[in-house]
């Protein structure tokens, strides 16, 4: 009896300090980068693009880097989306339950997912290469776009396995093809949990930088055009901590600030908008 | 009783892998009667209910041979479109499985599939089929509200109009009132009483009271295979295999 207690009660301390743990990691994070970053933030560093000597020190923003950034992920999701709903509704609709194609597939999604950002960017560059094109805007939507794509098929299955057999039946048996229960049931039972998997394939790729540094490169100007290279946020961050200013260097806390404030954004956004069409959701 | 059949089984096998879950049946379900199958857990009452709308293709690893047919088509012949057998015969599940929309749109589901676009025609068959699930009166003012919302008996007797919109003959229900209280249970049971007047009613059921309060014809599933079937009051008051009296007097089951 003595015994059990005590077991008891190393689990409950083990769980305390995993929470404490990852608490404390994330407040010294957010904290770091507030502290550090608040004091060279303005209204120049979001609004501008650099200036002449920004690196160095001088006037400018990084409203370029804002902005790739934004370009880059929207253009990576919208992509990785159209990849993924397909890969997702096949093996769980159209493939049968155990199916080794089915397992196959995941299994491959499995080690894409594992496979390191730069290894992405670089084979992103060996095919932009083959086909004659320099880093620009496009090639890092595709590179980002492969990179995430793993991650938001997986998470998604994930979340489409869990509906009930019997509700997809409810479906076939009103005479629905697959596609249709697919999309009018399947697809609105697990929309919130759908929207999670984006936001966190999302959320990996607006921060990621090994995936871009060759593939879309670096610009000091606004993207304008797809096949132009553009500024990314991280490699922005990754830049100016490189500089020997300290002035240079808080602004990349300030940078980094601006890109923890946009992942703030989208999630709440998204899961507001994921509750908004979870009403009809059959728990 | 000489109702004329409505669905005809000829020598249906049903194997799961390497495992067989019917051997060899042959019946003949009478139109607009009750039909109950009856039998303990795992005897297939269930494989056999889903055969007859090709549910079971959706199982994992099904194989079916014989015959299934249905107003004179086999509904295993090949080329014989599966999404049109189905608008046939209305299912009901164990539990009620509302989909994820309005209680409006579970109904009108089918009828939108199928090719109802006109708001007032759909509006109109809605109301029609949630009147005859008498569900009308209970929800007429929050049509619009999730499914979900409803109490598992109302949303039992939703589903149940949401197979009666499309406009089948059949209704297939496999266990259907088992995660519902009595009274809500009793309910159900009056309107596939009154359901019989125009459709012909398959019910898996292990519930022997239950058969005796519904059936018109009672068919015996053990170990996957008929022992018995017959026009209930013959069946349950003189069976003619040792094992359907063993049943029904409780002594296996």
């Amino acid at each position: 009896m003595n015994r059990r207690r005590v077991a008891e009660g190393i689990a409950r301390a083990l769980m305390a300090a995993s929470v404490a743990t990852v608490l404390a990691v994330l407040l010294l994070i957010i904290g770091t980068v507030i502290v550090r970053g608040v004091p060279a933030m303005s209204w120049a560093m979001i609004s501008q693009p650099p200036r002449g000597g920004f690196y160095l020190g001088k006037e400018g923003g990084i409203l370029n880097a804002i902005l790739g950034s934004l370009a880059i992920t929207a253009g990576a999701t919208a992509l990785a989306l159209s990849w993924s709903l397909p890969v997702v509704l096949c093996l769980n609709a159209y493939l049968p339950p155990r199916s080794p194609l089915a397992s196959a597939a995941r299994f491959a999604l499995d080690v894409l997912w594992g496979i390191p950002s730069i290894v992405y960017g670089a084979f992103g560059f060996v095919v932009m290469l083959w086909f004659g094109i320099g880093a620009s805007l496009l090639g890092g939507i595709i590179a980002v776009a492969l990179l995430i794509f793993p991650i938001m098929a997986r998470a998604m299955d994930e979340v489409v396995r869990t509906v009930p057999q019997e509700l997809t039946d409810a479906s076939y048996a009103r005479g629905a093809t697959r596609l249709e229960t697919s999309l009018k049931v399947v697809v609105r039972q697990t929309l919130p949990g759908l929207v999670t998997a984006v936001l966190i394939a999302m959320g990996r790729g607006i921060g990621d930088a090994a995936s871009v540094l060759f593939t879309a490169g670096f610009t000091d100007s606004i993207p304008v055009s797809l096949f132009r290279p553009a500024a990314t946020l991280p490699l922005a961050i990754f830049f100016q901590l490189g500089t020997p200013f300290p002035e240079v260097q808080a602004r990349a806390y300030a940078s980094a600030l601006v890109l923890t404030a946009l992942i703030l954004a989208i999630s709440a956004a998204a899961r507001l908008f994921g509750h908004r069409y979870s009403r009809h959701v059959v728990r | 009783m000489h109702a004329e059949a409505h669905i005809r089984v000829q020598g249906l096998h049903v194997f799961y892998g390497p495992e067989q879950a019917l051997k060899n049946v042959s019946v003949d379900i009478p139109r607009r009667r009750i039909t109950a199958i009856i039998g303990p857990s795992g005897c297939g009452k269930s494989t056999l209910l889903r055969s007859f709308n090709r549910l079971i293709d959706l199982s994992d690893g099904a194989r079916v041979t014989g015959r299934v047919i249905v107003e004179g088509r086999d509904v295993y012949a090949p080329g014989v479109d599966v999404t049109e057998i189905r608008r046939h015969m209305g299912l009901l599940s164990q539990r009620p499985h509302p989909l994820p929309m309005s209680i409006f749109d579970n109904v009108a589901y089918g009828p939108r599939l199928h090719g109802v676009r006109d708001r007032r025609e759909l509006a109109a068959i809605v109301e029609r089929h949630l009147r005859i699930a008498g569900l009308w009166d209970e929800v007429r003012e929050r049509l619009h509200l999730p499914a979900s919302r409803l109490s598992l008996g109302q949303q039992q007797r939703l589903c149940l109009a949401r197979g009666l919109a499309v406009g089948p003959e059949i209704i297939l229900g496999d266990e259907p009132t088992s995660a519902l209280d009595p009274i809500s249970s009793r309910r159900i049971e009056g309107i596939f009483l009154e359901l019989k007047r125009d459709y012909t009613l398959v019910l898996v059921t292990h519930i022997l009271r239950q058969a005796r309060r519904l059936a018109d014809y009672v068919v015996f599933l053990y170990m996957g295979e008929l022992i018995e079937h017959g026009p209930a009051e013959e069946f349950f008051a003189s069976p003619r295999e040792e094992l359907t009296r063993e049943y029904v007097q409780g002594t296996i089951s």
